[in-house]
């Protein structure tokens, strides 16, 4: 049976909220699907604003993905904004989809992608405005699977309560996996309702339904034991990694939006998995092992995304671009490609050596020498070694002085701030750092108009990475040192404004780490959170640290556990995690020994690339059963004539 | 993107400058129109929607020169977000002669669907903007019965003034909206539920008077009974016949030159 769009309720009242065209739907390369032709219907969210959501890779690819296929139908939805919230509520319209503006409630699955933890109390305004109940145990059969992906699933404890499954990994196969099962399911007439389904998809090892799992807890607050609580659920779950990238080449046709949103160009992404071994680095973690896109894959999809949207910039996408084995070729190519058609392309990569220097030159050949940017994360080479991100202090100002050497005038930095074992002394190396880039760039240059941005990021430890165990530091150690720091840049005066400094106060990472890390008690926080208005925790001018170390005190403090406990504690060794029966592939053992070698007392121990050294037996291809896939494969773009 | 109205495609590309551009061979003047929900879209939005459709046209669009080189297109005035729109306008400058019909088609196949281009002609030269002096709205009021909105109009055309406020980047600013409307009736017309639909010819003045700034006056001070939101839709833009009080078409002098 059809369902009615609610575009005619919505349209007269659209005039009354700010930017109503993140309502309307209607993006070139979008598609609305016969909703009786399809027998397996999902509603796939990205739970922030649409100007950040839309642009998402992983919701556009499962999109594409999905309606490719005859039978699957997909459509997309975002959060609302706080005008638009209101209105919804006064006139009983309920959380829809931008494609068919069909009510979310409708569809078989509700697939949410969460890049970040602070995307949760959207995910409830979403829940609350389709009309599904908060809690899995009080759903329907009419209601949908709620479905969580993205980074974040890999810890999805503190969304048990709210989600009805979770998957981890890459998306492409598994949701294809779940459609089939839903399909086969609803065929045979639904049997055995909602838990019948969620245990077929709990029995196929790669779905992890939280109401499966018992968890039970000890006296001093730790988690004694999580276990399935019905036969033929896996005692763990595994993370789905896709191989051989050059067969799926999503997004083909991306979505082009009519509002403006915060990325406007085409991105292609030329790998997944990094091996480089940041011990912070989540991302690089879970997404192992290295799996490239091969040269004529990127050149294909360059050209095909770019006809396809008509932008105007590319963006080579991956967790470091220039680790590309063919990335020198992939740049002259595309640069040699798109000369002269004011096409732009794009390398976010924060590699701090020449060769970045190389690329970042060939990517500029038409345009302005303005910024570079470096990701050194450590102020310290004392503080790189901990984190394993090998660089010196001398190869940062060799990479900056050749940088200036080349007409590059401007370097933004990144790190971080509240890493294990780090002091005082090790945050105030960032400023020396940034003194030397600048006294460096204006000897090389011989000019004075020199800049290096500095922006800092607090360190929030994540689940499935060495500092798993580690504690995070409290916000208001975060916010001296940031202070300190900043005071002994100013008071030197040959600097003045050649060093700008980006930084947010202690508080949000807190929130973030509480999130990360938490298990099934955080979930009522967050519910007595988003109860009491939180909502776009991600927004600095929504979020209220306030409210929620208020209501994680409430709810937390009853079952003896607190704010802190969940932040600022290190984890011992055989303390179980709550995300223990979530399968990344990372050896726990391999972990810990990372963990105990960043922080050795007499110096950190530096892990190699596995890409270009032996494997360090991190335990993700044995485990998976898998390798990297990386090239080079020695073949050439084939020239194309372009508009 | 640069959609503020103040590009202009004269000028020779300086070949000192980076990026040197092919120049411009000949100046098109587009009329588009806004349906559907794309009256949502805001001229920005507009603006990014047209250069990627250039761009997937494959037309030989010209570009600026220099570090940052931009697709030579003028925009002549905007329409308010929200407000459909048979009449907005814009000139681009090509780097190939082309056959307008031909531009047409190729901008059509690319658009989405609701911004539709309706008419394009070579342009003659001058300032199209110039050509711009008066806009013709149809504005349908939901609920509103015909009688209730025949009397405020008749009290709105006795007043010498119609003053209303709107926010805008300076600060709060009252306009006089009795000034620019040159002709304000209740069409005999209804809308399919039987309420009324006003016929306005507002002379564009500086600020700007909008629909909405009719409507608000119409609702403040003359008692239009409104809750809901009205829906205008610019039927013309154009010259202005002062005699008349009507608009006619900016690119009739272009189409019809030999």
């Amino acid at each position: 049976m059809p369902v009615d769009s609610l575009y005619p309720r919505l349209e007269p009242l659209l005039s009354g909220v700010s930017k109503p065209i993140q309502y309307i739907g209607g993006e070139l390369n979008s598609s609305v699907k016969d909703w009786d032709s399809a027998d397996v219907r999902w509603a796939l969210m990205y739970p922030d604003a649409y100007e950040v959501g839309l642009p998402n890779q992983g919701v556009q690819i499962l999109y594409e993905v999905l309606n490719e296929r005859d039978g699957f139908l997909a459509e997309r939805t975002y959060a609302v904004m706080a005008d638009m919230e209101a209105v919804m509520r006064e006139h009983g319209i309920a959380q829809f989809t931008v494609d068919g503006h069909r009510p979310v409630r409708s569809f078989d699955l509700f697939g949410l992608s969460f890049s970040t933890e602070l995307g949760y109390t959207n995910m409830l305004t979403a829940l609350d405005l389709a009309g599904i109940a908060l809690h899995a145990k009080d759903r329907t059969e009419d209601d949908p699977i709620v479905v969580a992906g993205g980074h974040s699933a890999f810890n999805p404890e503190p969304i048990a309560d709210f989600v009805d499954a979770a998957v981890a990994g890459d998306g492409e196969e598994v949701v294809l996996a779940i459609s089939e099962v839903v399909r086969e399911w609803k065929a045979e007439g639904k049997p055995g309702g909602r838990d019948e389904v969620l245990a077929r998809l709990a029995a196929s090892g790669g779905v992890y339904v939280p109401k499966f799992y018992d968890v039970t807890y000890l006296a001093n607050g730790q988690i004694e034991a999580i276990t399935p609580n019905r036969p033929g659920v896996p005692e763990t779950v595994a993370k789905h990694t896709l191989m051989d990238l050059d067969k799926w080449p999503y997004p083909k046709k991306p979505l082009v939006p009519l509002a403006e949103t915060v990325h406007e160009r085409f991105s292609v992404e030329i790998f997944r998995g990094c091996t480089r071994g940041c011990r912070f680095c989540q991302a690089g973690m879970i997404t192992r092992p290295v799996r490239e896109r091969s040269i004529d894959t990127i050149g294909m999809m360059v050209d095909n995304g770019l006809r396809a949207s008509g932008f105007s910039e590319v963006g080579l996408l991956s967790l470091s671009s220039a680790d590309h084995s063919e990335i020198g070729e992939v740049a002259k190519q595309l640069g040699d490609r798109y000369e002269g058609t004011n096409t732009s392309l794009s390398l976010p990569s924060t590699r701090v050596d020449a060769f970045n220097i190389t690329l970042a030159n060939e990517f500029s050949r038409n345009g302005r020498r303005s910024g570079l940017t470096f990701a050194p994360e450590g102020g310290s080479d004392r503080m790189r070694k901990v984190i394993n991100k090998m660089v010196s202090e001398d190869d940062l100002i060799r990479t900056v002085a050749t940088a200036f050497s080349h007409g590059w005038r401007q370097v933004k930095l990144y790190f971080m701030c509240g890493l294990p074992t780090e002091t005082d002394e090790d945050v105030l190396q960032i400023g020396e750092l940034a003194k030397r880039v600048i006294d460096t760039g204006r000897e090389v240059s011989g000019q004075r108009d020199i800049r290096c941005t500095v922006s800092i990021g607090g360190f929030v430890p994540k689940a499935h990475t060495p500092f798993q165990w580690a504690a995070q530091l409290d916000h208001e150690t975060t916010d001296s040192r940031l202070r300190k720091l900043r005071e002994s840049v100013q008071a030197d005066k040959r600097y003045g404004r050649a060093i700008g400094f980006r930084y947010h106060d202690g508080k949000p990472g807190i929130v973030e780490g509480l999130l990360s890390r938490g298990d099934r008690r955080v979930g009522s926080v967050i519910e007595a959170v988003w109860r009491d208005g939180g909502r776009f925790d991600g927004w600095s001018e929504h979020f209220s640290y306030d409210r929620w170390a208020t209501k994680a005190a409430e709810v937390l403090e009853p079952m003896g556990v607190d704010l802190d406990w969940f932040t600022t504690r290190e984890r011992f060794e055989d303390e179980v995690l709550p995300w223990d029966h979530l399968d990344s592939g990372l050896d726990r053992e391999w972990l810990w020994q990372d963990w105990q070698e960043a922080i050795d007392p007499d110096g950190a121990i530096e892990v190699e690339d596995c890409r270009w050294t032996p494997c360090f037996d991190c335990g993700v291809c044995p485990q998976m059963d898998l390798d990297i896939q990386i090239g080079p494969t020695g073949r050439e773009l084939i020239p194309l004539s372009v508009v | 993107m640069t959609n503020d109205g103040s590009t202009t495609l004269e000028g020779t590309p300086n070949p000192e400058a980076p990026n040197p551009q092919l120049p411009i061979v000949q100046k098109l003047r587009i009329r588009y129109a806004k349906r559907g929900r794309m009256r949502f879209t805001s001229h920005r939005d507009f603006g990014r929607a047209f250069e990627r459709a250039i761009r997937r046209s494959g037309l030989p669009i010209g570009f600026s020169s220099g570090y940052t080189p931009h697709p030579k297109i003028s925009y002549a005035g905007a329409s308010p977000t929200g407000a459909a729109s048979e009449a907005e306008f814009l000139e681009i400058g090509l780097t190939r002669a082309l056959d307008p019909v031909e531009v047409q088609q190729a901008l059509n196949d690319a658009l989405p669907e609701g911004l539709d281009v309706i008419d394009v002609v070579v342009s003659p030269g001058g300032p199209l903007a110039d050509l711009l002096q008066a806009s013709n709205w149809r504005i349908q009021l939901p609920d509103v019965q015909v009688e209730d909105a025949k009397s405020a109009v008749s009290k709105f055309l006795d007043l010498e003034e119609v003053i209303v406020e709107r926010m805008m980047k300076r600060g709060l600013r009252s306009i006089n909206t009795r000034a620019a409307v040159i002709r304000l009736a209740v069409e005999e017309e209804t809308d399919e539920d039987g309420y009324a639909i006003l016929d306005l010819v507002v002379r564009h003045d500086t600020p700007s008077v909008r629909p909405d700034d009719v409507i608000t006056g119409l609702r403040n001070l003359c008692g239009l009974p409104i809750e809901k939101a009205p829906l205008a839709t610019r039927s013309n833009q154009g010259p202005l016949d002062e005699q008349t009080g009507s608009v006619g078409d900016p690119l009739a002098s272009d189409r019809d030159a030999p």
